[in-house]
């Protein structure tokens, strides 16, 4: 009972004997105009506060930063465009090296050709002298070959009729064995 | 002695009621910061306090956070940023640009609201946007701004928002009367429609918490509680977002009446 005479100060048009509201405190018409005196200041503090300070700064910062996105995006943009360039010219100095290569490659390849071409008809034209000097000789072996036979020819068969026993004349053997080399 | 026994039976009637004592609408009772006594229109109550702290609040993140004008920003510059391109850009999609000479009303507006309805979620804090008297306040301002800038701006023609030369001429008069009738109706919906929602989800989350004094039923509100908080968190943004994109709306009608 002691906090009865507190209770009792705090309770008005509001508030009830145990300091409870009574209704609803948003409808107690003794608590409006305090409501409405503090948020008129609290507005027009936040509104000055805002409209001097806050939003103008912000408003520099985006700003800033939008201007400073510009100028490192057209940056950027002209890095990139060098960078094609660089890229271009390079591209052209590989395009130029490789035909160049190509030229040397197809120079070395025309001569090492012509070269070739140079001995291979040089080592025919000696392959072709070579084989007729070994025809002729051949020829001339085979010839004297065919010469030898007729003559070994003759002498045996000489030698045959003279071991049969009888004498022919030479001519006559000559001729005969003459007679069958054609045959 | 009738007077003694009165008293007793009020205090017999609040014993009965045990430990469930429920005055969800306490949390909303305007008290004296200093001493007791009557509140007077001067007198620094709780009201006092929290917009002081709101102020606090908005000149921390708005000034001392962007204080370092840094090109790459830090998390309250990033916050207050955001907080100046959502109103920025909410205004000139709904009014255009010529509504933007009036942003730093409305983005005075929002961040009163924004801040209130998140301070009030403070556990033991006070709301300040739970009160019709403020709300009413805030949207008659706006009423009155919106109607004043529109005669001024517009003239005769700021009554065309009312003939809706649309329509067939003999509907014109009836809709004209309902349109006058949705226009004088603005302010109470705009600044019911806060409190109301602000006062509400604080008078529920005071209801279940009446509740967790009963063993048996208390963890089923302390999960109630959490719940209504995080759906309270959303009504805080959106409540602020919703009055602040209406004060867009009717500000539009002002610049641009026609239909």
């Amino acid at each position: 009972m002691a906090v009865e005479p507190i209770q009792e100060e705090m309770a008005g048009v509001c508030v009830d004997a145990h300091g409870s509201a009574i209704g609803m405190p948003q409808l107690c018409g003794e608590w409006i105009p305090n409501q409405i005196f503090w948020l008129i200041i609290t507005l027009v503090v936040i509104f000055f506060v805002l409209s001097r300070i806050a939003l103008p700064r912000i408003a520099s910062v985006l700003a800033e930063r939008q201007g400073t996105i510009t100028n490192d995006i057209s940056a950027a943009e002209e890095l990139k465009r060098q960078a094609k360039d660089a890229e271009a010219a390079y591209e052209k100095a590989l395009a130029d090296a490789r035909t160049e290569a190509q030229a040397i490659a197809q120079k070395t390849r025309d001569e090492i050709k012509a070269k070739l071409d140079a001995a291979t008809a040089e080592a025919d034209a000696k392959i072709a002298e070579k084989s007729a000097e070994s025809e002729k000789v051949l020829a001339e072996i085979r010839a004297s070959a065919v010469e030898s036979v007729e003559a070994v020819a003759k002498d045996t068969a000489e030698a045959i009729v003279a071991a049969l026993g009888t004498s022919a004349d030479k001519a006559a053997i000559d001729a005969a064995v003459a007679n069958r080399m054609k045959g | 002695m009738a007077t003694e026994a009165a008293h007793g039976a009020d205090m017999a009637e609040h014993a009965v009621e045990g430990g469930l004592s429920f005055h969800p609408m306490d949390q909303f009772m305007i008290k004296p910061l200093f001493g007791a006594g009557d509140v007077g229109m001067f007198t620094i109550t709780n009201v006092t306090l929290w917009m002081f702290i709101c102020i606090l609040a908005i000149i921390g993140v708005m000034v001392l956070g962007t204080s370092r004008r840094a090109i790459i920003p830090s998390r309250s510059q990033s916050v207050a940023e955001l907080a100046y391109g959502f109103i920025y850009k909410m205004i000139e999609d709904v009014t255009g640009k010529d509504g933007l000479k009036y942003f730093p009303y409305i983005m005075t507006l929002f961040m009163f609201i924004v801040f209130s309805n998140f301070l009030g979620l403070i556990p033991m804090s006070f709301t300040t946007t739970s009160h019709i008297a403020v709300t009413w306040v805030l949207a008659l301002a706006v009423f009155l701004g919106v109607t004043i800038l529109g005669f001024v701006k517009n003239g005769v023609h700021f009554l065309g928002l009312f003939w809706v030369t649309s329509a067939p001429l003999a509907l014109r008069p009836i809709l004209a009367v309902i349109e006058i009738i949705s226009y004088f109706v603005r302010p109470v919906s705009h600044s019911i429609r806060l409190a109301g929602n602000v006062m509400a989800g604080h008078a529920v989350m005071k209801v279940f918490a009446g509740f967790a004094a009963l063993a048996v039923v208390s963890p089923v509100s302390i999960v109630a509680i959490t719940a209504i908080y995080g759906l309270e968190v959303l009504v805080a943004f959106i409540q602020a977002y919703v009055f602040t994109i209406l004060t867009c709306v009717y500000l539009k009608d002002a610049l641009h009446p026609a239909h």
